[in-house]
């Protein structure tokens, strides 16, 4: 119990040190001190992991989730309280693994990438609170504790890409990652509220139980109740789905992506590439049980939006100039892959080959493009620029970025035997069982993914001369080589590339949590590692060399290509929502109808009051002789009035 | 000795009553308002004289009345007289049209 | 422990203050008094729990009650239970903050310490009143001195303001002393109508709770800005002072708050259950209109006091829907809404000290040249938008489930609205945020400026501290308010059945 603790633990402790005493005392011990708490925490990641899969977590052949600590945070009502645990199952001790990796591996990487920077301390208790907040996420043993990490998820990822505070675009693109995701977070909180009034608890071991059992009276009610023509159960799962979509950038929440590459390079690695975006993912396999037994109409919800996603980002990314960019778009398809995965799969057995190979992609997928985010932070850091055109022809100077760069886009690519082959031949292999449009739309993606990698690829190290490369290369020389931090970890994330595939992922995770085990169908992988093949020599005809070719094909396809590049105008379809919309037809009248019309009513209030007690005040005109006459005349009516009445007149 | 009647007597201080009204609704100057005030005053003083002799000519509770009435009219007469001494210092008027300005 | 203490210790300092000389002595008194009040609340913290543990079952505890109009059943008539110690944990808190942010204070300095310090014995009389008249009192004590606060030490056009503050905020007193007095005729034993306790026990006839329960809820409603008698919550608290501001909405809206769950919904739970249609209706257009309408606002004040009509209306919404969650997250809310709202303003305070300036689009980058105050700020700004860790989430996500509970479609409708509004608050603090503290500096003069003092600083940890305490240790809090929401609830539960 002690050790999964403490790897929550030591990275909030981080936070809070640096944090509080890091501007002003610590100002380059916080570095040392994020570093090394995350190594402890990867160390007792790993051992959990170890104890987990090879010693105590199979039961019987199966393994099973168990809670070493929990307690009570909040309670709701008897039945509902937020309890804050750690779950430890296949899935949570994969991600521990992963996050703790990842995480550890950029705050190696930042010791050298942010060196000097002015909040250097500021950064690293960030990037501490964001480790802890994502563990605490996938020990989850509440959804409501989820949840809460959820948020803290949120604000991490907005802290970082503000981490500019002053570049206008970095607040814009923090602002709108934080709103676009709170936005989703509202399905997810409605989602909750939704499941939880019917299963009368939060805990997933109780909410799975309980809806995948087709007797239990909870998952009757919830399939019965209906709204709108749909079951409350439908309902809940496809909220709790937007608001995985949201955080996993999923068509059409995916705005917040690209633009949140304004964060610094290695925050783009861990949060916007590795491990927070995958958190939709992680959500849905979270409760991939109830989705897949009980409810299979929100899981095709799933299905058909990853399988958008990935086709939509992957189309985007061939347009894109901005290196950053274009990962980011990759990374959008690649969790469109695992979203659809899931989608596909069902619950057990051979037929659960999906869930695993999501989780298999989520895993090898966290490695390759960490380290592909790590690689053009060096390249970034080495020309000054995050644009294309400024690059090409970098290979002579960056030897090492080069390789590594190379081997995360094969393993990108899916070309045997990089890790991301083996991952993807069990996507394909899952969507072509379930689904043959899903099956052919993958098939596309996937070799467009290889075409745009080594476009990537080619403009980056080959295509144009060395002379801008020179000249960015000298402006700073501290600053324009890369230190050893950052050279080492690209080392180990490389090697990792090319090893993760041959872990027996399917021996470990699967969705019933007995063991599924995996082949590579030779005949199967024809089809897909050659129309990968093709897509790097397309690019390789394009990019190898400066040429106009792919601008003359560029202008060929005329609107098509403005349309690509554009993004397809959702960018400009939601500024209109939210500026056109929101502000000037639902703010701005808010605004109007309180000061003009509410608080209206309240100031003719009193200025009826006034106008009415005015008037009367004319009465007391201050005149002793006027008033004496009315008293008089008041006096002298009184006594005739009571003359009359006792009839003496 | 009783040849003049109750009602001549009567006549007398309703008529000094409502020459006092006039005189107070009719003056703007405080201290002929004050002067038509006293007038007022002496005529319900006569009543008071004029009820007691005739009506219960063996009590003296509407002579007491009218001494009680001399003697606020009198402690009324030095407060106005001091109101209006101030007034005329801060107004320079004793125009009782002058004196408005508790209105609003 | 004696409740009376806690009266005593601000009418004290007030005294003292009143007989101090020069600029130092009053402001040292106040800080003292009311460091001896937080202290006296801790105190009373732990000696309830004791109670507490000795005796779980009283409703009640440290009572004490003496004849005061005996003729007319008046008493004064205290005491306290979970609910109460915690809204006075808040108002000492916010008290004490507030008087270390006006430490600086230049103009009539006695004064303004005694005014703020007599304010704080009428919430904290408020909050331990047992007895109708003695809380009608109470309430009129701490609203009167707001009206001085605004007119004197204001800003804008304070004579505007401190009116209409004065005078709504009057009219719901006004409303509140009918549905008393109404009460007091109604009740079976006239010789002791006014008294809380006793009238909880019985049941009022029907036809009165009907006819009544409006003028206690909506004159109590007026202070926690119950939609449409808000509007003079903006004005009020941009015009006035930064220790007013906190004041105000840190404490006076609770004490609205306070009351309808205590005096009307827990007198008249009949006609609470009637309304509550109308009342959760009220509150979740409240919530989601005044989060658009801050989405509007060009000034930092003004910003957060619409955002202050919208988190009120979390209150209500709580109290509207009658079950026991939902009832307790207004509680929190109250507590946590309190915390944070004082927190805003000092941070606004703060700001305004030194660059002149509330409007948002004059600030910029000020995150670069005050480090701690837009830290402060921006973590008010988390909590306003209920991010896990801090108050606000606690108190928003307690209601949101336990509204869920009430399983009438219109309901479930209302609390979806009051969920959207979570997006808009994001919409609003970040645009806040963005626009002042990050960006660059838009001012040069503003380089120049200091950042906090030490002042501001203990009164920014203090907010804080509470405020994380809450947050990361919610069931500290919940624990404490659990057997007073109980009671009200049984009282509620005794005349009719929720379904």
């Amino acid at each position: 119990m002690s050790s999964s603790v403490l790897i929550l633990l030591l990275p909030f402790i981080s936070f809070v040190v640096s944090g509080i005493w890091g501007r002003k005392y610590l100002k380059n011990f916080s570095g040392i001190l994020g570093t090394v708490c995350m190594l402890v925490s990867f160390i007792l990641a790993a051992s959990v992991a170890y104890n987990y899969f090879f010693v105590t977590g199979r039961v019987g052949g199966q393994y099973l989730g168990t809670i070493p600590f929990e307690m009570n945070w909040l309670r709701f009502t008897n039945e509902l309280s937020i309890n804050i645990g750690i779950l430890i199952d296949p899935i949570s001790v994969m991600m521990l693994l992963v996050v703790t990796f990842i995480s550890l591996m950029v705050h190696v990487y930042s010791l050298g990438y942010m060196k000097g920077e002015e909040r250097y301390a500021t950064y690293y208790s960030f990037l501490s609170l964001f480790t802890f907040s994502m563990l605490g996420l996938v020990v989850a043993t509440n959804i409501f504790q989820t949840y809460v990490f959820w948020e803290l998820v949120g604000v991490s990822s907005f802290l970082l890409i503000g981490f500019y505070f002053q570049k206008a675009s970095a607040v814009a693109a923090s602002k709108k990652a934080f709103i676009v995701t709170r936005f989703a977070d509202l399905g997810f909180l409605a989602g909750i509220l939704v499941l939880s009034y019917y299963s009368g608890s939060l805990d997933f071991k109780e909410i799975i139980a309980r809806y995948t059992d087709p007797a239990n009276p909870h998952l009757q009610a919830i399939a019965t109740a209906s709204f709108g023509g749909v079951s409350a159960l439908s309902w809940a799962l496809t909220l709790i789905f937007i608001g995985g979509a949201g955080k996993s950038a999923m068509f059409p929440l995916h705005i917040w992506l690209p633009d949140a590459m304004e964060g610094p390079t290695p925050v783009s690695a861990l949060i916007h590439a590795a491990t927070m975006v995958v958190a939709g993912v992680y959500l849905v396999a979270r409760l991939f049980p109830v989705y897949a037994i009980s409810c299979p109409a929100a899981l095709h919800v799933v299905a058909i939006v990853g399988v958008i996603s990935a086709a939509f980002a992957a189309l985007i990314a061939c347009t894109q100039t901005d290196i950053k960019r274009v990962l980011a778009y990759s990374t959008m398809s690649q969790i469109g892959f695992m979203m659809f995965a899931l989608g596909v799969s069902k619950y057990g057995g051979e037929e659960g080959l999906g869930y695993m190979a999501s989780m298999f992609h989520l895993f090898t997928h966290a490695v390759f493009k960490a380290l592909l985010f790590l690689c053009a932070g060096t390249i970034i850091h080495h020309v000054h620029s995050n644009e294309l055109k400024d690059m090409g022809g970098l290979r002579k100077s960056m030897p090492l970025t080069h390789i590594t760069f190379l081997l995360a886009c094969l393993a990108i690519a899916g070309i045997p035997p990089f890790a991301g082959f083996f991952s993807k031949e069990e996507i394909l292999s899952a969507a072509f069982q379930h689904d043959p449009v899903i099956y052919w739309a993958a098939i596309a993606t996937a070799a467009l993914t290889s075409f745009y990698m080594f476009r990537l690829f080619f403009m980056t190290f080959y295509y144009d001369g060395e002379k801008k490369a020179e000249a960015h290369g000298h402006d700073d020389h501290s600053a324009g080589h890369s230190s050893i931090a950052m050279t080492g970890v690209q080392v180990v994330l490389a090697i990792g590339a090319v090893v993760a595939g041959f872990v027996p992922f399917g021996q470990f995770v699967s969705s019933d949590g007995f063991a599924l085990p995996t082949h590579i169908d030779i005949s199967f992988s024809v089809l897909p590692v050659s129309l990968s093949i093709g897509g790097i020599l397309l690019a390789m005809f394009f990019f190898y060399k400066k040429s106009d070719k792919a601008i003359r094909i560029s202008e060929g396809l005329g609107s098509v290509f403005v349309t690509l590049k554009h993004k397809f105008y959702i960018d400009e379809i939601y500024a209109f929502v939210t500026k056109k919309i929101i502000f000037n037809l639902i703010a701005a009248p808010a605004a109007w109808i309180d000061k003009n019309i509410v608080d209206g009513m309240m100031n003719t209030f009193a200025k009826a009051t006034e106008v009415f007690s005015f008037s009367l005040s004319g009465w007391q005109s201050g005149k002793v002789q006027s008033y004496a006459a009315w008293f008089l005349a008041g006096v002298l009516s009184l006594v005739l009035i009571s003359l009359y009445l006792l009839q003496l007149l | 000795m009783n040849a003049i009647p109750l009602t001549h007597v009567l006549m007398v201080s309703t008529a000094l009553f409502f020459i006092g009204v006039y005189g107070f609704f009719t003056r703007r100057n405080l201290i002929t308002m004050l002067m038509s005030i006293e007038l007022i005053l002496n005529s319900v003083n006569i009543n008071f004289v004029a009820f007691n002799k005739y009506l219960y000519p063996e009590q003296m509770e509407g002579l007491f009345f009218s001494l009680f009435t001399i003697a606020i009219a009198a402690a009324e007469a030095a407060v106005a007289i001091a109101i209006i001494i101030n007034l005329y210092r801060t107004h320079s008027s004793i125009d009782v049209e002058d004196a408005d300005e508790l209105k609003l | 422990m004696n409740l009376g203490l806690l009266l005593l210790v601000p009418l004290l300092t007030a005294a003292a203050i009143a007989f101090s000389k020069g600029k130092n002595m009053p402001r040292v008194i106040a800080l003292g008094g009311a460091f001896v009040q937080l202290l006296l609340c801790v105190v009373l913290l732990f000696a309830y729990r004791t109670a507490h543990q000795v005796a779980p079952a009283q409703g009640m505890y440290f009572e004490t009650s003496y004849p005061w109009f005996a003729s007319l059943g008046i008493n004064y008539h205290t005491g306290v239970d979970g609910i109460s110690i915690a809204m006075m944990l808040l108002t000492a808190c916010v008290v004490l903050a507030g008087i270390l942010v006006s430490w600086n204070m230049e103009k009539q300095v006695k004064e303004f310490f005694f005014l703020l310090t007599i304010l704080s014995g009428g919430a904290y009389g408020f909050f331990m009143a047992l007895d109708l008249f003695l809380l009608f009192f109470f309430l009129e004590v701490a609203v009167i001195p707001k009206y001085l606060l605004i007119g004197i030490w204001g800003s804008g056009k304070k004579e505007y303001s401190a009116n209409k503050l004065a005078l709504m905020l009057m009219g719901g007193s006004a409303l509140v002393l009918v549905g008393m007095l109404g009460l007091y005729y109604h009740s079976a034993t006239p010789a002791d109508g006014f008294s809380l306790t006793n009238l909880g026990k019985q049941q009022i006839p029907l036809d009165v709770q009907l006819f009544f329960f409006p003028f206690l809820f909506v004159g109590f409603g007026i202070f926690t800005a119950l939609f449409p008698f808000h509007t003079w919550v903006p004005d009020g608290h941009s015009s006035a002072p930064t220790a007013a501001s906190m004041f105000l909405a840190g404490i006076s809206m609770k004490l609205g708050g306070y009351g309808c769950l205590r005096v009307a919904a827990f007198l008249m739970p009949e006609a609470a259950h009637f309304y509550s249609g109308y009342i959760v209706a009220l509150a979740a257009i409240a919530i989601l209109y005044g989060a658009f309408a801050t989405m509007m606002q060009t000034d930092l004040k003004y910003m957060n006091a619409y955002s202050s009509v919208s988190h009120c209306g979390f209150v209500l919404l709580g109290i509207g829907m009658l079950t026991p969650s939902a009832i307790s997250g207004a509680v929190i809310q109250m507590v946590s809404h309190g915390l944070m709202t004082a927190l805003f303003f000092a941070a606004i305070g703060m700001i305004y000290e030194r660059t002149h300036t509330r409007t948002i689009k004059e600030l910029g980058g000020l995150l670069k040249i005050m480090p701690f105050i837009s830290t402060v700020f921006f973590i008010a700004g988390l909590c306003s938008l209920g991010l896990p860790g801090f108050s606000g989430f606690v108190a928003e996500m307690t209601v949101f489930v336990g509204s869920w509970q009430r399983p009438e479609e219109m309901y479930r409708v209302a609390t979806i609205v009051a969920c959207m509004s979570i997006v808009v608050t994001a919409v609003y603090i970040l645009r806040a945020t963005g626009m002042s503290l990050m960006g660059t500096i838009k001012n040069k003069a503003y380089e120049e400026l200091k950042d906090a003092t030490w002042n501001e600083k203990v009164a920014a940890v203090v907010l804080i501290g509470a405020i994380l305490v809450i947050g990361i240790t919610p069931f500290y809090l919940t624990h404490l308010i659990d057997p007073g929401t109980n009671q009200i609830m049984e009282n509620i539960n005794r005349y009719i059945s929720l379904n």
